[in-house]
């Protein structure tokens, strides 16, 4: 089963139509007890990062989701805010703690260095940063995904940041540390490229 | 660095796309689902598709039929049409639009826009303005699929838009329309000028010198079209290879390929 985390955060509509048009079975999964049978996880989100904390906590999924990924190696996908909450700490709406599953923080994106307007909503290229990670996986070096954020993941250890994209600075687009990964772009909405990438999550191994 | 969007527009009354001129006579180009798909699967930037009957017959959006489109579209999509409430584009929105495009509501409820951009983020929300020119060379905003004068003019009200909280203004001449003559430049670059959000420059393009023209002489940061698209063999991927190579930034359609 492919879990997605239905925390009440957003629509999860295009996340499930997407795997759904992959040949997968994805399952809007509402209670965090039930990711204990999940294969893989999806945590997408859009929205600020104080208010997902609060439905993670209260509808008990911290917990849950470290311990699938943590103790069961299990992967994890978070997409946009979903790929944000991954980190330590946020800043958007107070400091607030993250899953802390990638060290680092959120931050706005003019606190980077952006003097574009923000949001960032579009098309626009990423690159990768190192080494070749499977999640990337047949994707061209330069292609473009659909963003629409107002802040990013700033990862602790650069080795967790797979490609970044430029928008006025340049800034994380995909992370990977473990059994974890995470886009800031939607790759439910980024046409080819972004069902690629989500086929690539449904085959890939933890490393 | 954010790319120039070619857009389909689809419009939608009852059954089926049509497309008209000059906001009329109104030609069937078949049915809605097939269209998503095929544009989905040559890999477009973004739809817009347009329920060009909800308003004038007082109807709310068709949420059933936006939710079957929206099964088949992995592009951002856009759904507009009969708009008038908060509530209207919290159901569009589950029903898997990406952002909704509000038109005559915006004349007699500006509220509404705030609300949209306050409640779901104004990355969501398109402001639609269908422009006509008088013989005189001013400009004249028009509601209900151009057939309702209003009392303001284009510039302004598109500014207004934007201070509203609109994320994105699409611009079309009602005059230029289906005519495939090419757009409005004089209305697009004004309205261009006058605003920081994105402009989307929609009605008349026949080819893609037309759009080209749009995005470097008006400065559209979006081309949107229909005709070029339904009667012509043009097509949005031969339109962003001659963007391409004219300077344009446009982005490349998938080839699955090593890094």
């Amino acid at each position: 089963m492919i879990a997605i985390i239905d925390s009440g955060i957003c629509n999860l509509g295009s996340v499930r139509r997407a795997l759904a048009a992959l040949g997968a079975e994805p399952v809007i999964v509402t209670q965090a007890q039930l990711l204990g049978r999940a294969e893989r996880m999806i945590l997408p989100g859009v929205g600020g990062f104080s208010q997902g904390m609060t439905h993670l906590r209260d509808g008990g999924w911290i917990d849950t989701i470290r311990r699938e990924v943590l103790g069961h190696n299990k992967p994890l996908l978070g997409i946009c805010l979903g790929m944000q909450l991954l980190a330590t700490i946020g800043t958007e709406g107070g400091e607030t703690a993250g899953l802390d599953l990638i060290r680092g923080d959120v931050v706005r994106l003019n606190e980077l260095g952006c003097d574009a307007r923000i949001p960032h909503v579009g098309w626009n290229d990423i690159r990768r940063s190192g080494n070749d990670n499977p999640l990337l996986e047949s994707i061209p070096d330069g292609n473009d995904f659909y963003f629409v954020h107002s802040y990013a993941l700033r990862p602790k250890d650069p080795a967790h940041e797979i490609a970044h994209a430029t928008y006025g600075a340049r800034f994380t687009a995909v992370v990977a540390c473990g059994s974890v990964w995470g886009t800031q772009f939607h790759p439910e909405k980024s046409s080819k490229a972004g069902l690629t990438l989500l086929k690539n999550f449904l085959e890939l191994n933890p490393c | 660095m954010l790319k120039v969007r070619i857009i389909p527009t689809l419009l939608w009354k009852k059954v089926g796309l049509v497309k008209g001129v000059a906001f009329d006579s109104w030609r069937r180009v078949g049915p809605v689902a097939p269209a998503v798909k095929v544009y989905n699967t040559r890999d477009v930037d973004e739809l817009i598709l347009v329920d060009i009957t909800a308003t004038q017959e007082r109807t709310v959006p068709d949420y059933e039929s936006v939710h079957d489109f929206a099964d088949d579209c992995f592009v951002p999509f856009t759904v507009g049409g009969g708009i008038s409430a908060v509530e209207h584009i919290q159901s569009l929105l589950r029903a898997g639009a990406d952002k909704i495009s509000i038109n005559s509501a915006a004349y007699t409820t500006p509220g509404l826009i705030e609300e949209a951009a306050k409640r779901f983020g104004a990355q969501c929300v398109v402001a639609s303005i269908d422009a006509r020119r008088f013989a005189d060379g001013s400009y004249r905003c028009f509601s209900h699929s151009g057939s309702v004068a209003t009392d303001v003019e284009p510039v302004g009200w598109a500014r207004e838009l934007e201070s509203r909280g609109a994320g994105e203004i699409l611009v079309t001449s009602i005059d230029r329309d289906g005519t495939m003559l090419g757009y409005d430049l004089a209305l697009i670059e004004a309205v261009a000028q006058s605003v920081n959000v994105p402009v989307i420059a929609s009605g008349g393009a026949g080819n893609y010198e037309d759009m080209r023209r749009a995005v470097q002489e008006a400065g559209a940061s979006a081309v949107a079209a229909a005709s070029i698209f339904h009667f012509t063999q043009q097509t949005p991927a031969e339109a962003k290879r001659y963007l391409a190579a004219a300077g344009v930034a446009t982005r490349t359609n998938f080839v699955a390929g090593a890094r």
